[in-house]
């Protein structure tokens, strides 16, 4: 790299440890694998400059020695040149490149959920309390007839004739989303995968392929087709209990992919069937989807390939004329849409694109349900909501906004110990998840990490059950798109009449 | 907490509207005296070859105005006139009822099966999301709905108010209602009716938004904010237009389990996953129990955990559904059957070809 007179940055986080407790056990020298801490004698030594605020040393610290502070050194405080537009172009005079990110959109925007208000029943119906009575979470996702064909035989009785396509049973309306081996580790997909065997749902192999070691649990995969066509081929398609066309991210609509070359290791590259150490950048468009058109045509070669025997998702970006792109997949044979917020989680994406492109996946989903029940596709695809479903309420609002079900990606993460401290591009999770490096993915022990995120869906089932009793609603499909179970709280008139939610008081 | 009641006479034996108006006062103590109402068919022998559409409007200058031209446009009015009434002590009318007998010009819905009843729909939906005045609370062949509400509309007092005992009809349903919202509107109270059905509900879903999106997505257009008018467009958008039997509108309105639909033999599980696919936007949750309507039956069913009353009666050709056994003895003191039908098992009486 050339030589420039920017300097050093400030500091982002600074680190200490109070030295009065610390016993120099050197747990933080052996978590950190950003290497923040050595030591030299017996004393140990920070950097904090190489810090990511990912927590494993705070945790892992006998004696709660460490601390960390955020933004230690003030800049001149300034309303338009805040601190992240000043050092974005710190970074790039020094570069002359485009600032990669991890995670979701940090773009200080008012959540959408945080302003919709749920809805209970009190004197004019009663509410339904789930301990003694039941509610009903079972979701069925794919294709549903518009009407129902019968054959009255001669006894009079009527016998159905409409073949029902195949569809998805998933006991709580909460699916495991797509992020790639590659992008995560092997462990971390083997927890997914469990946890989704035992709470009856299923997982998204992402965009990398399916290692071999997942094959045992192959009947709760979603396999992924995305632009780059990593790992695909018809073994892998026939192999999953449901296939999804990746079209778009939320995190970065209009553009593809992309997995740094540090994280494609031997096993990653073998599964992608890229070569090792290679960045994997999958083409913003699908090169044999130009137009609408053929995307009915790679649908139907994805039922060929797989008998018509598996459901076949579509995933999009959230974006301005949502609606349109919705009404025109659900038209080319898919199952279900998934519809990618721009909140949504990424491994890596541009900054630009992660902060400033997109919409909603509030919005994104009522716009979907409206327009497609004013052309009456409803039935003919199911939605699914993702990009940044936090907790059980916001599966709730998406649900009475019009989904069918959700995805969760980084909720997931979470769960299995990930701090969001966004440098999952980098390749060094030192929590063993969003990394390949084999001493830090041992560091993930797949029957706990199952067990967690297993325990989380649980939580969440539950809640969401009470949540439904309380409005008086027995049955999932009951509350999908009842919008009346919603009051917008602060919102302006333009958005409640886009999400067709009442105000609070209405 | 409101009270209904229906009877049926499988012979198209007459009843004239003395008893009906007996049976429901006496469940007087589940309304507010803010609502009420009757349906009957078999009203009009004289018309039955013609819609008749009862028609509240604010007043019969200007509101009928429209009413005329939009049914001139539709079709051929043969006879309209004011519908008799009497004044009722503290019953405040803020409407004046009308009925039109009316012949729809069927090449107007070319292509339709039932292109008369897809006329009549269109211009109910017209008629009643304009801002014009004029509500049609009841439109088809040979029935009609009297109905009032806000302060003083004691069952009685509709009743004499419209002279019920002045008609005959072989099926009867009636509404006793507790008002909990616009109580001063006469087309809020049930029944609520769309040509051939009625529907009369004790109770109130909480899936409101839910069915009323689905049923407007086929055209129809939800104006009363109440449950019963969600009700009859979503068994005439499955009996009519989907050709669904009554039994099998009435199991997608009001599900079985999942748990319940595991258990059942193969080709009847193979029907009820397809109905709950199908139709699972147009199921109710909540409490209710209904009884509908339409020249050839009476239905009555209540939501899969029976949160509200439904009792049976049988006696000699008819049949009675009611919230309460004291309204079926009030008319039949000799009843010969009652029963309390389990949670999501309907009841259907047909009337004999």
């Amino acid at each position: 790299m050339n030589a420039c007179n920017l300097g050093s940055m400030p500091l982002r986080y600074r680190v200490t440890i109070d030295r009065d407790q610390c016993m120099e056990c050197g747990r933080c020298v052996e978590n950190c694998s950003y290497g923040v801490f050595r030591q030299e004698g017996d004393k140990i030594l920070i950097n904090s400059r190489k810090c990511t605020a990912c927590h494993r040393c705070l945790t892992y610290c006998p004696r709660d020695a460490i601390m960390l502070t955020e933004q230690p050194c003030d800049y001149r405080s300034h309303p338009v040149w805040s601190r992240q537009v000043r050092e974005a172009i710190y970074n790039q005079a020094r570069t002359g490149k485009i600032i990669l990110a991890g995670m979701g959109s940090v773009a200080d925007l008012p959540v959408i959920f945080d302003r919709l208000m749920l809805d209970a029943s009190q004197v004019t119906t009663p509410p339904t309390d789930p301990l003694r009575e039941p509610v009903e979470l079972r979701t069925y996702l794919g294709k549903k007839p518009g009407k129902l064909d019968f054959r009255r035989k001669e006894n009079a009785d009527v016998e159905l004739t409409t073949e029902l396509t195949p569809n998805l049973m998933i006991e709580t309306p909460i699916l495991l989303g797509h992020m790639s081996y590659g992008a995560i580790s092997l462990n971390a997909h083997i927890a997914m995968a469990r946890a989704a065997r035992e709470i009856g749902t299923y997982m998204g192999t992402g965009e990398g392929g399916l290692h071999p070691n997942l094959y045992p649990y192959e009947d709760r995969m979603i396999v992924q087709v995305a632009s780059g066509r990593f790992g695909v081929n018809v073994d892998y398609l026939n192999r999953g209990a449901a296939i999804e066309l990746k079209l778009g991210q939320g995190a970065k609509p209009g553009i593809g992919g992309h997995l740094t070359g540090e994280k494609v290791s031997k096993d990653v590259s073998k599964t992608r069937m890229i070569p090792q150490g290679s960045d994997a950048i999958s083409p913003a468009p699908h090169h044999d989807i130009y137009g609408i058109e053929d995307l009915p045509q790679l649908v139907h070669a994805v039922k060929e390939a797989t008998e018509w025997k598996k459901p076949v998702f579509a995933k999009i970006a959230a974006v301005n004329n949502n609606a349109e792109n919705v009404a025109a997949v659900a038209r080319s044979g898919v199952d279900a849409i998934a519809i990618d917020g721009f909140r949504g989680g990424t491994g890596a994406a541009p900054r630009v694109f992660r902060d400033h492109v997109g919409i909603p996946i509030e919005v994104a989903i009522a716009s979907a349900d409206k327009e497609l029940r004013k052309q009456g596709l409803r039935n003919e695809v199911s939605l699914i909501a993702c990009g940044s479903i936090r907790e059980s309420p916001d599966i709730v609002k998406a649900i009475a906004l019009g989904a069918d079900a959700v995805y969760l990606g980084t909720a997931v993460l979470a769960a299995m110990g990930c701090r969001v401290c966004g440098n999952c591009y980098q390749g060094l999770c030192p929590w063993g998840i969003a990394t390949q490096r084999q001493d830090l993915v041992d560091r993930l022990n797949p029957d706990v990490a199952s067990k967690q995120v297993a325990n989380l869906l649980h939580a969440w089932t539950l809640e969401i059950t009470e949540l439904m009793g309380a409005a008086g609603i027995t049955s999932i499909e009951s509350l999908r798109g009842n919008r009346d179970r919603l009051r917008g709280y602060m919102l302006d008139e333009g958005l409640l009449e886009v999400l067709d939610v009442k105000p609070i008081g209405a | 907490m409101c009270g209904i009641f229906g009877v049926m006479d499988k012979r198209r034996q007459m009843m004239d509207g003395s008893g009906i108006r007996e049976a429901l006062s006496t469940m007087n103590e589940r309304g507010s005296g803010e609502g009420a109402g009757y349906v009957a068919y078999g009203i009009y022998p004289d018309y039955r070859d013609c819609y008749a559409l009862h028609v509240f409007l604010d007043n019969p200058c200007e509101s009928k105005g429209i009413v005329d031209a939009t049914l001139e446009q539709w079709g051929t009015i043969e006879h309209d006139e004011a519908i008799p009434t009497c004044d009722q002590p503290g019953l405040r009318a803020n409407c004046t009822p009308w009925r039109y007998f009316f012949k729809p010009d069927a090449s107007l819905a070319p292509g339709s099966a039932t292109p008369e009843k897809d006329v009549v729909t269109n211009l109910v939906m017209q008629i009643n999301a304009g801002a014009n005045g004029a509500e049609v609370v009841s439109s088809g062949k040979n029935v009609g709905v009297f109905k009032s509400g806000g302060a003083g509309s004691w069952p009685e007092a509709v009743a004499d108010y419209y002279r019920i005992q002045d008609y005959e009809g072989y099926l009867w349903l009636a509404h006793n209602r507790y008002a909990t919202s616009s109580p001063e509107l006469w087309e809020r109270p049930d029944p609520f009716n769309l040509h051939d059905w009625s529907v009369v509900e004790n109770g109130k879903t909480t899936t409101y938004g839910t069915n009323r999106r689905y049923i407007e997505s086929f055209g129809y257009n939800c104006t009363t904010s109440t449950d019963s008018e969600v009700i009859a467009y979503a068994i005439d958008l499955m009996v009519r237009r989907h050709g669904l039997d009554i039994d099998l509108a009435v199991r997608a309105l009001a599900p079985p389990y999942w748990e319940e639909i595991d258990q059942m033999p193969e080709a009847e599980q193979k029907l009820n996953r397809a109905l709950r696919f199908a139709y699972g936007s147009a199921a109710m949750n909540g409490p209710f129990t209904v009884v509908a309507a339409n020249p050839d039956m009476m239905v009555g069913f209540t939501d899969r955990g029976k949160l509200r009353p439904m009792v049976v009666g049988e006696c000699a050709d008819r049949l009675y559904i009611a919230s309460e056994e004291s309204a079926i003895r009030a008319m039949e003191p000799d009843v010969e059957s009652i029963t309390r039908p389990a949670a999501g098992e309907p009841v259907i009486g047909r009337v004999a070809p």
